[in-house]
């Protein structure tokens, strides 16, 4: 695989940084209630990371060590602001919906992570991609979480009714649960199951066995 | 460059300012050439939360084309009367409340909603069917828990009874304050009386749920919002504060008696 491939394409399935490194996993909590409002984060977070990645690169070799990670924050900060301003404009009702969310990216790990371990040792156009690829990591698992939650918790995908609800004399009953953040957890232990399924070499070593069972006999 | 020269002092300086100055211009060319579009976008807003107030919201028509059932008046607060003094489309009500010229201050017995200045000029939206007043929107705000919460309370024909509540803009704690725009929370004001029969302020939000079975609290209250005790209270201060002898009470009662 090229490099230019192996950057982008990797960190989608074999590394992906929430399923893998589980990074980033607060947000996913929060965004993914409706397909519409987590492809807008998904797009913001690809954008910080992605320009993040590369203006950090573009100094790496200007940055004096003892401030690296306030430089860093600086850049993912002033980006971060930039996106919000742009959503306000121009997608003002899914940006009310995102509020603080939108905020969070500068304290997402996946950004800071990427900053600090790729761009910071790599030539800009390559840490471009390397956002570029682990922003889509993000956000595969966001939505595949988004679309379950939503088909499950609402019957519906974009708002456009997919299951026909009980209350608008269909027979689907809306799953509640999958609207409230704790689903997302299920959801996501789900994908890193199914992904580990397939991807056997992600399964990590248990850190403890437990003891086999023996029986003692009293003398 | 050579390591040591990197992390220098002067480099330190060097590079944080630069970085500091590049960071800073391009935050600052986003915000400013942004801002008209985001500015017409809260006043769309606005006009959305009047008509979600009044209960007229409908997803079909656009927001400008359904505003045109609402006429926007203006009242002057020190006297209670409809006021022709100022320009409707210039006022700016935010900056006219912060301004020394354009409001008062308000002394500690009577801010209840901690508001700290009262404008002499309120903007209100009316919707009339055939020349009678069908629905009243009145402009409120006041302090909660972070931040000042402003929003609209529509009342009825009566000048007594709540079509609806709603906020445009707070700072509340997202899942706890923050409820105060949950449609259910807001949907229960629906009905609610502001006074009694004899003309005493009882609306509030109660600590805790409304018993039904009490009639001051079905009539005239609405559940608190659990965990949020200040931003609840806040509500509370705020209407009784606007509707209110300080605030739009002169104005009803003028309205009322058809001498506005």
């Amino acid at each position: 695989m090229s490099e230019v491939k192996k950057v982008l394409v990797e960190p989608i399935f074999s590394n992906n940084p929430i399923a893998l490194q589980i990074l980033g996993v607060c947000s996913a909590l929060a965004v993914t209630t409706s397909l519409e409002v987590t492809l807008v984060m998904c797009a913001a977070l690809i954008s910080v990371i992605a320009f993040s990645n590369m203006s950090i690169s573009l100094i790496r070799n200007q940055i004096p060590s003892s401030i690296r990670i306030i430089v860093q924050m600086t850049i993912i900060a002033s980006l971060v602001i930039v996106v919000d301003q742009i959503l306000k404009a121009y997608a003002f009702d899914i940006s009310k919906q995102l509020s603080v969310f939108v905020g969070l990216i500068i304290t997402n790990c996946i950004v800071m992570g990427r900053a600090e371990a790729y761009a910071m040792a790599n030539p800009p156009g390559m840490s471009f991609l390397d956002g570029i690829g682990n922003g889509l990591g993000y956000s595969v698992v966001l939505i595949f979480v988004a679309v379950i939650r939503e088909l499950f918790g609402a019957g519906t995908l974009f708002g456009v009714e997919i299951l026909p609800l009980v209350k608008n004399g269909g027979w689907y009953e809306p799953n509640g649960l999958l609207l409230l953040p704790p689903s997302a957890f299920f959801v996501i232990g789900l994908f890193i199951w199914l992904l580990r399924s397939f991807h056997t070499e992600q399964i990590e070593e248990p850190e403890f066995k437990a003891a086999r069972h023996v029986n003692k006999e009293a003398v | 460059m050579s390591a040591s020269d990197k992390d220098s002092i002067q480099n330190i300086i060097k590079v944080a300012f630069a970085v500091c100055l590049v960071c800073s211009v391009i935050v600052s060319v986003a915000a400013v050439s942004l801002k008209p579009i985001q500015k017409a976008n809260k006043q769309v807003e606005i006009k959305k939360n009047i008509l979600a107030a009044a209960g007229l919201l409908k997803a079909d028509k656009s927001i400008d084309e359904q505003f045109e059932v609402i006429t926007t008046r203006m009242v002057d607060m020190r006297t209670g009367n409809f006021s022709t003094d100022l320009d409707i489309a210039t006022y700016n009500q935010r900056k006219a409340s912060k301004d020394p010229k354009q409001s008062e201050k308000l002394g500690r017995d009577k801010d209840i909603a901690s508001i700290k200045r009262l404008e002499n000029y309120s903007k209100i939206y009316v919707v009339e069917s055939n020349g009678k007043l069908q629905t009243l929107i009145l402009p409120v705000r006041g302090y909660g828990l972070w931040s000042t919460m402003r929003g609209f309370v529509a009342l009825e024909s009566d000048l007594n009874t709540i079509v609806g509540l709603g906020f445009y803009e707070h700072a509340e704690t997202p899942g706890l304050g923050g409820e105060i725009d949950n449609p259910k929370w807001k949907k229960m004001w629906v009905g609610k009386k502001l006074f009694d029969n004899t003309g005493v302020m009882k609306a509030a939000v109660k600590k805790g749920p409304v018993d039904s079975s009490i009639s001051v609290e079905n009539e005239h209250m609405v559940d608190g919002l659990s965990g949020a005790t200040l931003t609840s209270n806040g509500v509370t201060n705020l209407i009784r504060f606007w509707m209110g002898k300080d605030g739009f009470a002169p104005f009803l009662n003028k309205l009322k008696a058809g001498e506005a």
